[in-house]
Parts: structure tokens; C-alpha cells; sequence
């Protein structure tokens, strides 16, 4: 996909450029949809402002999304749903933990409807975007939650 | 084009009231912005016999039934035979479906879909996936005898269904297997499938992509083919422009690609020697009614009179049924929002009002919750009850083309039909459909569309009534969810380990060794092997990790 695509506010917002190094973010689908309208809409969000993305595509395995978490060191990973694949989510948590990656901030996006939201919010998930949030609300929410994380770990 | 005939001589009369109402409005609107619709075409305030002139009703226009049928593709239109209602129905198991199908023929619909589960549409069986996202998108099919029990009761000879089954078309092989149980003749199988169009599939929508782009594309001529000499009363050919548009694509974009994926199959079941008599009076388009509604309205028209001058002239079709561009809608999900919902039913009502307007076939109008959840069945209710409406109550089926002569609409169609087939051009410039999709040229199209649109959303220049304009702080209410039973899942996938445990395995190892055999035979047929296959009791999965061995995985282009 082209992402030259000058857009119109590609300001990097002073929060994220005083940070040592940029956001790192990974933006993936797991399970069985393929639909990515909207994943490949927010990794061009994240991108233009100033946001290091890996965008995995859909159809990604639980085991897949830890490794490459582990491997680049990403500090949010953003799963994006829009039929029911949020639903292992639960999984992907436990793997997270089990790998030692507690500290890794889990974001979901799409359709999600209330009462999974509130499961996955006790499942650890630290936001829910849904259908109809905006650019800045999803990159705002973002780049709050990882500086704020980058923080109670010291850095 | 209007624009070779425009009327030039409409006198000075008309030319001082036109320089007084321009000079008013003007004076009234000093600094307004220019507006654009959805695919870039700047919309004026105001049309007149300056923009269309009825000198150009006969090459443009024409009469219903009709060469170029910009008026409609039959003499009667909804008069004569209103479009189909036909609801897209899937849910959890067999069982599941079988109940709430017959309910929903009961209350009036006049054909069937089938909505299998998203493990289904990536060719997994249901002992192949994650037991918490089984049956929560559509029904868990695996087998024929699942089949049997999604149609129990149902009278299959006499029914027309629609099967969401993309290639290698599996449940069109089930249920033929069914109707040979049931000394049904093949000749009285009546439908479509619904989801033939691969390159739709890998381009937009990669759930339902299975085989790499070449084996797909050897599938779609076998199962043409086999359907040409079958089966006389079914569609192969759903050309997809709804995924393209719900990707991103503007409505012309989303014209265009689905054309030029339309001459694709039509030129590659040529090369295989296929009649275009034959095989093109079956072909069928499904399309995204979005709420830009004159812009859509201007689409199809725009699109009927594309397709019969190609059908014509490019592909040499000489049976004017070949001509007719015949096509189901959807209303689009993505114009409905999150926020206040109910307002989705108003969103819905407009798409669909430029559906019918726009002389669709066949129409499923979105529940206003589908964008909440899987959508709850009084919400898929009022849906078909928006249609019965629209056609019972607001006398839209009393006129053909009501719109047809408007200066606007047929300055629209016009235009319309210009930017659609630059689009088209850029893809016949790339080496046809096929190339384009390959080398990432549609994705790349699709990708800027779609942030061009969202960048519209964000600053405010297209309004979404209750999230960048409008909005309240009422909670968004909590939809009850409607989640298949876990044990009920459970037993699903013991039903198919019994399955598998009580066929004959030589038989179907023989049947699968055949259609792999078939795969490196240019002259065997695929599909006919796959039909024989599930008819010896090979499942669905079985049949797909076979196909995927011989003839590639399907692994979508994965940028972003």
C-alpha cells in the first residue's frame, strides 16, 4: 500500500517528540477476518504522527503476535476486530504474560460491543476505540498510555 | 454524451433569467465553498437544459428493456416484478439456521441466503479453529450432512439461494449432494454464488480468500464451466463492487474495478473456449449503496450503460440477456455509526430509497445494530420491514426511472460515466484486472480513497450526524448479545468427528486424490472432482488444505 500519501496534519505532537525514542506500535488482526479498512487506516494515523508501526495484516496467530512483540520490543500492541475476533484476546493476554510481557500496553479497535468491552477491560486490555473514534482521540489515547507507561517504568 | 448534443440555442430569455437567478445566488452566497460528492465530481447548485438536453434521450437513454437500459434493464421494472428480499441469514449451528431461516420465509422473503462462518470462509472446519469465535459470524458448515440440516424442510427445487461461498465452491457441491439425496434434479437447483469474485476477495476483503490468485482463477473458469453444463437454472458469477466500496473505493472506483473484474472472468472463460451466449446471461454484480444517494443513483445507470455497450462490443455477447447489467445491493455499513443507532433505520431507509431508485434487482437493507454486534433478529426485522414500506407504502415501484430526465440526475449519469471509465482505463493500461490486483495498483487505489475519505470526516468537511456534528452524551445503549451456546459449539464439532469417523475414508481419499490428480490436468475439471469429493463425504476443510497443497495458499498483498 502506498503510504506517501501527504496528509494534512502530520505534526508530531510535542509529547511524543520530547521521548527518547519514537513509539513503537504493532497493529495486527488475529484470528479468521481479513476485513482492514480500519487497521490499515490507524497504522497511517499512527505513522504520520510520528509513531514507529508494524502492520502485520490480518490472520496472525496469538504465538505469532507475542514473538514479534518480544522480538521489536513494541510498546503497545493494537489488535483490531471487526467481527468476533476480539473474542481471543483473553488468549493473547495469557500469552503476553506467560512470555513476560506484562508490560506490554494492549489496545483493541473496531466493533466491539459493551459487555466484551468490559471483559476485556478485566482481561487487562487498557482501551477500547470503537467504530467512529477519531484521528486524534486514537493517536491522542495512544501516545498517552504508552508515555505514561514509559514513565512508571523509568524511562 | 449529453455534452456533444447540450442544448446551445435555448434562447435570450433563457439566458437573462439564468444570468438573474446566477447574479442573485451569487450576490446571496458571495464566498461559498465549491462542493464535491463522493468521487470527486464537483456538484453545482443548480442544473438546467444547459447541463442535458432530451436531444440525447435516444442514444443516452432509451426505453426500459432496452439498449443501453439507463432506464432500467426490463420493460416492467418493479412493476412488473419487484426486487428481491433477500436478507443475508447466518448464524451458530445447522440447527440454528434451519429454525430462524424458515421463520423469516414465513414472514415473506422470497429467497434464501446462506451465511456460513468466518471458519468456513477461511477453510478451516470447525475442529480446525478456536472454539470462542466458532459460529459467532455465521453457521459452522462442514459436511453435507450439515447442509441437509440447514435445508431440512426446505423445498430446494423450488427455492432460489444465494450461497456466500467463495471459491473452491464447496457448498454449492453440498448441496448438490443434497439434492441428489433427494432425488432432486440438478436442473430445478436455482441461486447464485454469491461470492465468486476472488479478485474482489483479494483485493478487499481477505476473508474470503483461500487459493492463490492463479488457482482461483483456474477454479472460477471450472466452476463456470461446470454450471454452463449442469446447471441451467444457477449464477455463477457475483461480481463484487460492495467490497470494493466498503474497502474504501469511491462509488466510481468501486464501478469501475468491478467492470474491469467483470471483463477479466468474462475474457478468461472466453480463452477457455466457453460461449459468451452462454455463460454471460448468468453473470450478476452486487454493489454498496452508500448515502451519497444521487451520486448512487447516477452510478448504476451510469453502470447499466457501460456493461451492455462492453458486453456488446468488447466481449462480442449477441443475446441482449447478456447486455442486462442484473444486480443485488447492499445498503452500506459503513455510514451507519456507533453513536445514537437508532438512526441507522433513517440511514438505511435513504440507501435503500436510492437502490430502488437506482433499478436494483435485489436488496439487503442493513439492521441499524449491525454496527453494535452481530445483528439481533428484531433489529434485522425492521430491516425487511424498511423494504416492505418503501414498496408498499410509498409508491416507489409505481414509475420506472422516476429520476430519469431530471438536468441533474442525467448530468450526473453522465459524468458518472466518464470518471468511471478513466478508472477503468487506468486498469486496462495496467494489463486488465488480473495485473492491477498482482502488483498492488488497486489496493494502492482503495488505500488513498479511503484515507481521502476519513481526512473528510476529520475536518469536518463531511458531516456524520452524532460524531462530528450533532452529538449527545446519551450512553450508547447495550445491545443483548447474541452468542451462540458455547456446549451447543461443543457438540458441533463432536457432530464432525462422528462425521468423519463413520464415511468410508478410502472413498474419500479417493475422491480427494482425483481432484488433486485434476489440479495438474488442464483438462479435468477441478469443480467436478470437488463435487464428487463432498458428495464421498470430504469436508470442507479437508477439501481446501487439498486444493491449497496443489494449487498455492491464498496470502493477500499485506501492506499498509
Amino acid at each position: 500500500m502506498n503510504t506517501s500519501v501527504e496528509t494534512e496534519t502530520t505534526e508530531m505532537s510535542p509529547q511524543i517528540a520530547a521521548l527518547s525514542r519514537p513509539p513503537k506500535v504493532m497493529v495486527t488482526k488475529i484470528g479468521l477476518d481479513g476485513h482492514d479498512r480500519g487497521s490499515r487506516l490507524v497504522a497511517s494515523f499512527l505513522r504520520d504522527a510520528g509513531m514507529e508501526v508494524i502492520y502485520t495484516g490480518p490472520w496472525q496467530e496469538v504465538a505469532t503476535v507475542v514473538n514479534q512483540a518480544a522480538q521489536e520490543d513494541v510498546d503497545c500492541i493494537g489488535v483490531s476486530s471487526l467481527a468476533t475476533d476480539h473474542l481471543l484476546v483473553p488468549k493473547l493476554m495469557t500469552a503476553l504474560r506467560n512470555a513476560g510481557l506484562d508490560d506490554t500496553i494492549v489496545i483493541v479497535g473496531g466493533i466491539v460491543p459493551d459487555e466484551d468491552e468490559k471483559m476485556l477491560k478485566q482481561e487487562g486490555v487498557a482501551a477500547v476505540f470503537h467504530s467512529g473514534s477519531s484521528r486524534a482521540d486514537i493517536v491522542d489515547g495512544i501516545a498517552d498510555l504508552i508515555i505514561k507507561r514509559r514513565k512508571e517504568l523509568g524511562e | 454524451m449529453a455534452q456533444d448534443g447540450k442544448n446551445t440555442t435555448l434562447g435570450q430569455d433563457f439566458e437573462a433569467a439564468r444570468d438573474g437567478w446566477q447574479g442573485a445566488y451569487e450576490k446571496q452566497l458571495p464566498d461559498e465553498e465549491k462542493r464535491h460528492n463522493r468521487s470527486g465530481i464537483e456538484v453545482k447548485p443548480l442544473y438546467t437544459p444547459e447541463d442535458w438536453s432530451s436531444d440525447d434521450y435516444m442514444p443516452d437513454l432509451g426505453f426500459p428493456g432496452d439498449a443501453p437500459y439507463t432506464r432500467g434493464i426490463y420493460p416492467t421494472m418493479h412493476r412488473g416484478r419487484s426486487w428481491t428480499q433477500r436478507q443475508l441469514i447466518g448464524l451458530a449451528t445447522p440447527e440454528d439456521y434451519n429454525a430462524r431461516m424458515r421463520r423469516i420465509v414465513d414472514s415473506g422473503a422470497t429467497a434464501l441466503s446462506m451465511i456460513p462462518c468466518n471458519s468456513f470462509y477461511r477453510g478451516f472446519d470447525a475442529d480446525e479453529v478456536d472454539i470462542e469465535i466458532l459460529g459467532t459470524c455465521g453457521t459452522t458448515i462442514n459436511t453435507v450432512d450439515d447442509m441437509e440440516t440447514c435445508l431440512a424442510g426446505v423445498p430446494i427445487g423450488d427455492i432460489s439461494i444465494a450461497l456466500n461461498d467463495p471459491s473452491p465452491f464447496t457448498l454449492l457441491a453440498f448441496l448438490l449432494s443434497v439434492a441428489k439425496r433427494r432425488n432432486v434434479s440438478w436442473d430445478r437447483i436455482s441461486g447464485t454464488s454469491n461470492q465468486s469474485d476472488y479478485i474482489s476477495h483479494y483485493v478487499a476483503n481477505h476473508m474470503f480468500f483461500r487459493l492463490a490468485l492463479g488457482g482461483a482463477r483456474r477454479l472460477f473458469v471450472d466452476h463456470v464451466q461446470f454450471v454452463n453444463e449442469r446447471l441451467p437454472m444457477w449464477n455463477p458469477v457475483s461480481v463484487v463492487g460492495q467490497h470494493m466500496q466498503q474497502s474504501g473505493a469511491t462509488p466510481a472506483e468501486a464501478m469501475a474495478f468491478t467492470l474491469a473484474s467483470a471483463i477479466q472472468y468474462a475474457e478468461d472463460c472466453q480463452a477457455r473456449g466457453l460461449d459468451v451466449d452462454t455463460f454471460l446471461p448468468r453473470f450478476t454484480f452486487f454493489f454498496d449503496i452508500s448515502i451519497s444517494f444521487f451520486e448512487e443513483i447516477a452510478k448504476f445507470r451510469a453502470g447499466r450503460r457501460i456493461w451492455a455497450r462492453l458486453a456488446k462490443e468488447r466481449l462480442g455477447a449477441k443475446d441482449p440477456r447478456a447486455w442486462r447489467f442484473k444486480f443485488h445491493a447492499q445498503t452500506s455499513g459503513v455510514d451507519l455509526t456507533r453513536q445514537q443507532p437508532l438512526n441507522n433505520i433513517a440511514r438505511t431507509t435513504t440507501q435503500a430509497i436510492a437502490g430502488i431508485l437506482g433499478g436494483l434487482q435485489s436488496m439487503h437493507t442493513d439492521a441499524y445494530d449491525e454496527v453494535l454486534s452481530t445483528p439481533t433478529e428484531a433489529a434485522a426485522k425492521i430491516a425487511i420491514q424498511t423494504q416492505n414500506i418503501l414498496r408498499e407504502e410509498a409508491g416507489l415501484t409505481d414509475v420506472i426511472d422516476p429520476l430519469g430526465g431530471s438536468y441533474y440526475v442525467e448530468a450526473l449519469t453522465d459524468q458518472m460515466e466518464e470518471k468511471i471509465l478513466a478508472a477503468f482505463d487506468v486498469i486496462e493500461a495496467a494489463g486488465g484486472m488480473f495485473k492491477a490486483v498482482e502488483n498492488g495498483l488497486v489496493q494502492e487505489k482503495l488505500g488513498d480513497s479511503s484515507l481521502e475519505f476519513q481526512r473528510r470526516v476529520e475536518t469536518g468537511k463531511q458531516t456524520i450526524v452524532g460524531v462530528n456534528a450533532y452529538q449527545d452524551d446519551e450512553p450508547i445503549p447495550v445491545m443483548p448479545l447474541e452468542r451462540p451456546d458455547r456446549s451447543a459449539m461443543e457438540a458441533q464439532v463432536q457432530k464432525l468427528k462422528k462425521f468423519k469417523a463413520d464415511r468410508s475414508l478410502a472413498g474419500v481419499e479417493r475422491a480427494l486424490a482425483a481432484m488433486a490428480r485434476a489440479c495438474e490436468n488442464e483438462d479435468d475439471s477441478v469443480f467436478s472432482r470437488l463435487v464428487d469429493a463432498a458428495d464421498a463425504g470430504a469436508t470442507h476443510g479437508e477439501i481446501c488444505t487439498c486444493l491449497r497443497a496443489e494449487l498455492g495458499f491464498g496470502q493477500p498483498l499485506i501492506a499498509a
